[in-house]
């Protein structure tokens, strides 16, 4: 990995932990090739796993890992999961406490240590926190729920059978007796705990919690009154503080510097240069050259004023222009197929009328309102870090191996986080800061990314050019052939990989759900030239945005109303076995989680309820719609615009949620809230270019995000289905996908503009790009 | 020479670098983290404070310029917590990262300060300065209109 920091260490070729290839894993071929080196993979010849059992720490489902009663009453819920904004700390409790019948107002929670052999898989990404742990959360309250009644009835002289646990007691109505949680907390903890099977789940009209719709945010007190401790406050004594030069290409490292200046900045105490990474770039750091302040003021003043020659790297050529335009000619040859049915060629030559068009989506970046941050102490042998990562545990494992660690003597405790959209499920941020630490002999550091350091040092968002190329012989296509050209996050595992994998693929691209007989889907070449990475929703945004924008320009071409059109594309009500298409379903059982088209149609039958597509529509508005499934729900976005020289205002907006079993249907909302305003801001703004290697963009003024201004009038959120007889899905992403192509369907519908080229940028009042 | 000021009624003094924004002195000399760094440059709004009640971006505020004012932050706000806005914010559930609401809620606590009854354009053009990533803007509008409407029935 790195270039030796200590003498005594030695460059050896990096071996990626599970931990780093998680994701490989849920992926396809490539994933695979990968993950057969990995000590502990699955064979082909293995039962396949699903869900949490697929993850590594799989699910747990001990109360006593999760449920801390004290004497006082109180209770204490331990947290793995990440809290970045979803409300899972809350929802997590509601589930415990639900099933317990414990009192929300006795309730504190504290994040559980980085250590997913004891606290069960805690890498929060691909929204699975409750479809993971519902289950076993709620095994978890109801067993802490059978030890209290156990322990209130061997006190009582009572039968289990005429006790309740309610209202934080448990109640024996015929004697009218009682005794509380906190009466009973130390008696119950004696009990063993109920195996599995023995454990009864409550029904669900007896939860008072769970499902109802209504604010469970047991954080907001501490986020309304700035005492929520995020990455970028966490403290530890004498500890220093860190910005970083970072080379602005990737690939290139110092040739030569100069710190003279930066020495002489008052506050100023230390300047290390950290060592170029080497291989690919996994999640280590980007090297460069760090200043080291007694505040964060001083280190950023000292780090601007440092004087660094960049060596050349091998990706001083990638401008985004020409990698658009190398991309459009990929997407024109024929690609490797991933998804093939009936004869799309003999199709499309005999079709009457061929309908063509090619989407492109840039590079974004996160920009979570809180930097990457973190606090880290790290001397030759231990190291502790506070971080706003998403991974946990991942985060202990990348820093025992990038540093040459016993893991047992890593700890990494996890902050609130200030946005994580998939950016802090990279630890790179915390790694630097070790680095640092131990070449300051184990002073702690806490390590400072400017605004920009966060643009211009991302792992972004892909970016993809895509064709589809229909038949049509009636008013419904023949043949349906789409290309993807677009560089995979495999990337920064593996070198050599030069189109989207089965990560990718798996993300809404092979489980295009139209009815169409002759359907074939391509990947064509795209290697990486930047560090790619998982943006919220992943491949599905440029997935949804090509199908989605598509099936309204085939509406176009039968002359048909985009809404009706959309759902005589989705074809009878039926389930797809998401193995016949090769998909990997996010990793979940096909059996529970079949692709089902009809819960897709009612959510787009919602969302145009819901925009009014049926309604009187104003003059001068048009309207539009897309839906989704990803991450094993489905979603539809539908929008009311207009534009008024060249000025798009949107006057509604509706987005429909099929997610199964809803918990925390106002978190829920939230999350659908937040994909909108987010799915916006990509669509109207969102774009990273590169030019000799190196991004443009730096701050909120060259990459802008959308404000309050700009937001829809009127936003509507409808939640459909949601019994707790439906398994759990996504909640956190499967919002994004269909927003931006329901986006420009609206803007088509109002002005007759395609755009088929993000971000819509000036393309309203000036001319419209075409690829 | 020392700068003086007040920080949520405490009377401070200064002698470092007076270039330092004031975002940095609080989080960084006297531990008021409540204040958050976004961009540095004034752009996003999450270091938003009151200066004299003014709402500022404390990024862009060097500590030469806070001589003499009386800061406020979010932890100054209101002593139990319990401001119309911040009361609202939780009534609404504004907040879901919450990293940026500290400026959100301080931005809004001036708005309807000196505009009690804010129409939707008034929000829209008070609030544009501060960035939520999480797309929390539909509820921060309904959470000034009721912390508006409480206020005014009080």
């Amino acid at each position: 990995m790195n270039a030796p920091l200590h003498p005594d260490d030695t460059a050896e070729v990096f071996v990626p932990s599970p931990e780093l290839s998680r994701r490989m894993l849920l992926g396809g071929s490539a994933g695979l090739v990968l993950a057969l080196s990995l000590p502990g993979a699955a064979s082909a010849a293995d039962e396949p796993k699903y869900g949490a059992d697929s993850q590594p720490g799989g699910a747990k489902d001990d109360p006593r890992l999760f449920i801390e009663l004290a004497p006082d009453g109180g209770i204490t819920i331990i947290c793995n999961r990440a809290e970045m904004g979803q409300g899972i700390r809350s929802s997590v409790a509601m589930i415990i406490l639900d099933e317990m019948g414990a009192d929300w107002n006795r309730l504190s929670i504290r994040q559980a240590e980085g250590d997913e052999a004891t606290y069960g898989n805690q890498n929060t990404d691909g929204s699975r926190s409750i479809r993971h742990w519902l289950t076993p959360l709620r095994r978890c309250g109801a067993a802490m729920r059978m030890m209290l009644v156990q322990a209130a009835s061997t006190r009582l002289g009572v039968p289990v059978a005429e006790l309740e646990a309610r209202d934080h007691k448990v109640v024996h109505a015929r004697s009218g007796r009682s005794l509380s949680f906190g009466d009973l907390a130390v008696d119950a903890a004696k009990l063993s705990v109920p195996p599995r099977d023995i454990v009864r789940l409550k029904d669900a009209s007896a939860l008072t919690m769970v499902g109802k719709d209504r604010v469970f945010a047991h954080d907001g007190r501490a986020m309304t009154t700035g005492t929520a401790t995020y990455g970028i406050d966490a403290t530890m004594p004498g500890m220093l503080f860190a910005a970083v030069a970072r080379p602005p290409v990737l690939g290139s490292k110092v040739a030569s510097f100069d710190a003279t200046a930066a020495r002489a900045v008052a506050g100023v105490v230390d300047v290390i240069e950290l060592p170029a990474p080497a291989g690919p770039p996994l999640f280590q750091p980007l090297g460069g050259i760090a200043v080291v302040a007694k505040n964060s003021w001083a280190a950023m003043k000292g780090r601007d004023a440092l004087k660094i020659d960049w060596a050349a790297s091998p990706h001083d050529s990638y401008d985004s222009r020409a990698y658009r335009d190398l991309s459009l000619a990929n997407a024109r040859k024929p690609g490797q197929p991933v998804r093939s049915e009936g004869d799309v060629d003999t199709a499309l030559a005999k079709a009457k009328k061929r309908v063509v068009a090619e989407y492109y989506l840039p590079h974004i970046a996160h920009a979570t309102m809180e930097p990457p941050a973190a606090v880290v102490r790290c001397d030759g042998e231990s190291c502790e870090a506070l971080a706003c990562v998403q991974d946990p545990s991942g985060t202990r494992d990348t820093l025992a191996a990038m540093l040459k660690l016993e893991k047992a003597r890593v700890v990494v405790r996890q902050t609130f986080l200030g946005g994580g959209f998939g950016r802090k499920s990279k630890p790179d941020f915390v790694v630097e800061a070790a680095m640092l630490s131990r070449a300051m002999k184990g002073t702690p550091i806490k390590i400072v990314w400017s605004r920009e350091d966060d643009v211009r040092h991302d792992y972004y968002h892909t970016v993809a050019v895509q064709r589809l190329e229909a038949a049509m012989d009636g008013d419904l296509p023949t043949a349906w052939l789409h290309r993807v050209v677009s560089p995979s996050i495999i990337s920064i595992f593996a070198d050599g990989i030069d189109r989207e994998q089965g990560l990718e693929t798996g993300l809404g691209l092979l489980s295009m759900p139209f009815a169409i007989p002759n359907v074939r889907i391509e990947t064509g070449e795209a290697l990486a030239h930047t560090r790619i990475g998982w943006f919220r929703s992943v491949a599905n945004i440029p997935h949804a945005f090509a199908i989605q924008c598509f099936a309204a320009e085939l509406a176009e071409a039968a002359g048909q109303d985009p809404k009706d059109y959309l759902l005589r594309l989705l074809g009878p009500d039926r389930l797809i076995d998401p193995r016949t298409i090769k998909d990997a379903n996010y990793g979940e059982d096909p059996a529970l989680y079949p692709i089902d088209t009809g819960r897709l149609r009612r959510v787009v039958e919602v969302a145009g309820k819901g925009v009014g597509w049926n309604g009187k529509q104003p003059k001068g508005w048009g309207y539009g719609i897309a839906c989704h499934r990803s991450f094993v729900s489905y979603t539809a976005c539908a929008f009311a615009v207009s534009v008024t020289d060249g000025q798009l205002t949107i006057h509604k907006a509706d987005i429909a949620i099929d997610c199964g079993a809803q918990i925390n249907p106002d978190r829920i909302r939230a999350q659908m809230e937040g994909s909108v305003m987010m799915g916006l801001s990509l669509a109207l703004s969102g774009e990273i270019s590169f030019a000799k290697g190196a991004v443009q963009q730096g701050s909120f003024d060259d990459y802008p995000v959308l404000r309050i201004d700009a937001a829809p009038r009127k936003l509507d959120v409808h939640l459909v289905g949601g019994g707790l007889d439906t398994p759990p899905s996504g909640v956190g992403e499967p919002g994004v996908p269909p927003v931006a192509p329901a986006l420009c369907n609206a803007i088509h519908a109002a002005t007759g503009r395609r755009i088929r080229v993000l971000p819509i940028g000036d393309q309203l009042s000036g001319p419209v790009q075409k690829l | 020479m020392a700068i003086t000021l007040k920080v949520n009624g405490k009377d401070r003094s200064y002698a470092g670098d007076p270039d330092m924004p004031l975002l940095w002195y609080l989080r960084d000399e006297i531990g008021l983290p409540g204040t958050k760094f976004g961009c540095g440059k004034a752009l996003c709004g999450a270091c938003t404070v009151h200066l004299d009640g003014n709402a500022v971006r404390s990024c862009q505020t060097p500590m030469s310029a806070a001589e003499g004012f009386a800061v406020t932050t979010i932890e100054g706000l209101s002593e139990s917590g319990d401001h119309p806005v911040q009361k609202a914010w939780r009534e609404i559930g504004v907040a879901q990262c919450g990293y940026c609401q500290p400026g959100q809620i301080m931005q809004a606590a001036a708005l309807l300060k000196t505009t009690p009854k804010p129409s939707d354009a008034d929000i829209d053009s008070a609030m544009s300065g501060n960035i939520c990533r999480c797309g929390t803007y539909d509820r921060i509008r309904a959470a000034i209109k009721r912390a508006a409407s409480q206020e005014a029935g009080r």
